[in-house]
């Protein structure tokens, strides 16, 4: 095989916000930068962020960055580093003006400012009144920066290598990354890139759960990649579950539709919020609104002919708010429901939505791990931002509207961090060649013709094992299960084969390696869940319903080696203010 | 129900063939989820697909002869068999329902898709009333599926010269845009008797767009404000 060499300054995987951002502070500075991507970029999946970006712009009410930080530590539950806390939620304002004048089409205030709203765990002079601090282009606002941070890579001229599918880095004798080995989808041909840095961007993980609103290509391939190449997941027990998906679906109805004034009720038409979070109500974190939900229909007032779900209710609103506001949730319901939000209530129950964990990361998006003098040695040449990196901005729970603000923040400050390091790191560093070797081989591992389990089958097994042993509510009896239940699966990736091994745009092929990469990182989120005994964010307990910051306020780290956990403490000491010490989170 | 899908691997058959399958179809099902059922029964069948609610744009398909995004299309819509699914008409087929889209992206490029400022940047935002704003409506939304611009036929006469409706409907949402400050260039850049004027009108675009756009409407207005400059 003629294999394909190719050398670059910087390469970046995955074309979301992150990788986007990134890749335009490098190729405006004219570094050479190759972005791959498994999708063609605008069809990444933060094109489906809907309610919009927390920054203290001020445009609705009187707003501080200081008072976005109180909140994203309470609702973080405390697990949150403050340094990278305080340092996102400063630089969240010039990084949302930033987006403006490269043209996102923000709805807009009769003060033409840029349009605010309400979202949950959001509150003015640390915890007091309701914030408005959500920048929204409708509710399709990560749709409207996606595209706008493609146009301005194009204008910028960034090297896109679409449709190319990572299977693995490759590193130097000492651990360092020096890049990867892609496969170009069309043809099927693999190609080894060469970097001086390397950036994982690669989103979330939300295909490991069943009932999901993450798209189909949200595979954790970035977090798998790094488990191979010996670098931890960080608190991958926190996974966040939306309060709101499409019942049955999966598919996300906004927090904004709660945010502009809706609110949620059980089959006895009880606003139950009520009771669950007597002062924030309905806009209450989302792990607290999630459980809420859950309870209610355990407890018999689910709605429907199955009572399994509970109802969202925005009709009061009038059809023109709706129509204005909320046109992308509208639309959903619509096609999914056929139901019209603003006559009728929607159907909603929780849904898989966003991983808080993920590769441990700085703020200024170098990885960080274990080595030989502590906790956060930095990897050579490698970076990570966006939802599978754990700065850690979220600690156990992340608040609407956070993370389209993680993915641009780091995304960008990253971008920056590498100009830096290629100017003190001239050369490309020489790969080792039983790396290469073992990236091959990967590469190589579906060709085995035979018998054997089809992949669609292992990967609908494995999600739903995921589904009943990992969700909302954990016991140890449930997650000891759900262990033994994961690694079987594991073991029997080994019998998976191909019925056809072609070559070209043989999405079958994809969808293995991405089998593989879901496994992985399914295998951390168990491991860690089990092993936290306390509840605290979105991981809840029924076993240790108590958070127990004496014993569990420190972060986690899977090591794929062995199943291995570790621990590092919470950075509790901002940059520049008082630290806001643990207390116990009511809204 | 019948589903009559267009296949061809280059790697194994010699020419493209019609394959028929049979699909048990369930309340509230999309095209996606038949699809999927069929990838379940034969993994060699491709197809792009990704968010599974008509956000990415990744599903454009052609459905008895018109355009559509599949997972926002309920097979309720389509009462008698056979239906009939084949890729984006006018496009190279690279495997089963999947397309090369390159000169499709080519043609969004060169529209330089990007606000064009000149003033200083502001400390804070650039303002935009609510009413100019509201002009940007109809064609921010666009998720660059190409359902329009392959359903159009002088796209496919001259799809290295026309720039086809995705294309034009982008250059309005920027001439739109109150922020943006490069109308003449952007005009310049548009004449000739190709890239906005092999239009005829003929309206397949609206038809295809999933999102209910209308690039007819905006290259209507693009061609107004070419004239008006012109005298």
């Amino acid at each position: 095989m003629n294999l394909i060499r190719r050398n670059f300054d910087v390469l970046i995987i995955g074309a979301g916000g992150a990788g986007l951002n990134a890749a335009v502070q490098l190729a405006k500075a004219d570094m050479r930068v190759a972005v791959v991507s498994k999708v063609f970029p605008t069809r990444s999946h933060t094109v489906a962020a809907q309610g919009g970006v927390n920054a203290a712009l001020g445009n609705v009410n009187d707003d501080s960055w200081h008072w976005h930080m109180f909140d994203t530590v309470k609702g973080s539950d405390y697990l949150g580093d403050q340094d990278a806390i305080e340092f996102m939620c400063r630089e969240a304002i010039p990084t949302v003006y930033e987006l403006e004048h490269n043209g996102v089409p923000f709805s807009r205030l009769d003060s033409g400012k840029i349009y605010q709203r309400p979202f949950g765990g959001q509150s003015r002079g640390f915890g007091k009144e309701q914030a408005s601090r959500t920048c929204a282009a409708a509710d399709r606002t990560g749709h409207a920066i996606l595209h706008t941070l493609y146009q301005q890579n194009i204008k910028a001229r960034s090297h896109f290598f679409t449709e190319y599918f990572a299977i693995d880095l490759l590193q130097d004798a000492e651990g360092g990354v020096t890049g990867a080995l892609v496969m170009d989808i069309a043809s099927g041909e693999p190609m080894i890139l060469n970097a001086r840095a390397t950036l994982l961007a690669t989103g979330g993980c939300g295909q490991v759960f069943r009932t999901t609103s993450n798209a189909h290509i949200n595979t954790g391939d970035g977090m798998a990649m790094a488990l191979r190449a010996g670098v931890p997941l960080q608190d991958m027990e926190f996974f966040q579950f939306h309060p709101t998906g499409v019942a049955g679906r999966g598919m996300l109805i906004t927090e904004a539709s709660r945010g502009e004034g809706g609110y949620l009720i059980n089959s006895e038409g009880e606003r139950f919020m009520e009771r669950y979070a007597p002062g924030a109500k309905d806009l209450a974190s989302r792990d607290v609104v999630a459980r809420a939900i859950v309870t209610e229909v355990r407890e018999g007032r689910g709605c429907g002919p199955n009572k399994d779900y509970v109802l969202l209710k925005v009709d009061h609103l009038g059809e023109e708010v709706v129509a204005k506001r909320l046109p992308g949730i509208r639309e959903t319901s619509k096609i999914f429901l056929g139901v019209d939000p603003a006559f009728e209530p929607i159907p909603v129950y929780p849904t898989a939505h966003y991983v808080m964990g993920g590769i441990p990361s700085d703020r200024f998006g170098r990885v960080v791990a274990p080595a030989h003098h502590g906790p956060e040695e930095v990897v050579q040449g490698l970076y990570a931002a966006g939802e599978c990196a754990c700065v850690s901005v979220h600690g156990a729970n992340r608040l609407g509207g956070n993370s389209l603000l993680d993915i641009l923040v780091f995304g960008r400050l990253s971008g920056l961090d590498i100009l830096e390091y290629l100017g003190e790191h001239p050369r490309h560093r020489l790969t080792d060649s039983s790396s290469e070797e073992r990236a091959m081989a990967r590469f190589q591992r579906f060709d085995k013709a035979g018998e054997g389990i089809p992949v669609a089958e292992l990967r609908r097994e494995f999600r739903k094992v995921m589904e009943d042993h990992a969700g909302v509510f954990r016991t140890d009896e449930i997650m000891r299960e759900g262990m033994d239940r994961v690694r079987d699966i594991r073991s029997r990736l080994e019998d998976v084969r191909l019925a056809d091994t072609s070559r070209t745009f043989n999405t079958a092929r994809i969808e293995a390696f991405e089998l593989e990469n879901l496994i992985d990182v399914g295998m951390s989120i168990v491991t860690s869940a089990l092993h936290r005994q306390e509840s605290r964010g979105a991981h809840s307990r029924p076993d240790y319903p108590e958070r127990d910051d004496k014993n569990w306020m420190r972060h986690s780290l899977y090591f794929l080696a062995e199943d291995r956990l570790d621990y590092k403490p919470v950075r509790t000491k901002p940059l520049s203010v008082d630290s806001f010490p643990p207390k116990p989170r009511v809204y | 129900m019948e589903f009559q899908i267009y296949r061809f691997n280059p790697d194994i058959d010699q020419e493209p063939y019609i394959q028929s399958f049979t699909v048990e179809v369930e309340r509230g099902m999309m095209l996606r989820d038949v699809l999927l059922e069929i990838k379940r029964r034969d993994e060699s069948f491709a197809f792009r697909h990704s968010c599974g609610e008509g956000v990415c744009g990744s599903d454009g398909v052609n459905v008895n002869g018109k355009n559509q995004l599949a997972c926002i299309t309920p097979v309720a819509d389509y009462t008698d068999d056979p239906v009939v699914i084949r890729p984006l008409p006018g496009r190279p087929v690279i495997r089963d329902l999947v397309v090369d889209m390159s000169d499709f992206y080519h043609q969004y490029h060169a529209v330089d898709p990007w606000l064009k400022r000149k003033d200083p940047v502001p400390e804070q935002e650039n303002l935009q009333t609510p009413e100019q704003r509201a002009r940007l409506d109809g064609l921010w939304e666009c998720i660059l599926c190409g359902c329009c611009s392959t359903s159009c036929p002088s796209f496919w006469w001259n799809p290295q010269k026309f720039l086809g409706p995705q294309a034009l409907l982008s250059s309005w949402r920027f001439l739109a845009d109150s922020r943006d400050q490069a109308e003449d260039e952007r005009l310049n850049d548009l004449d000739g008797p190709y890239k906005v004027f092999r239009c005829h009108t003929i309206m397949n675009c609206v038809d295809a767009c999933p999102k209910h756009l209308n690039p007819t409407r905006a290259i209507g207005h693009i061609r107004n404000l070419m004239l008006k400059k012109s005298v």
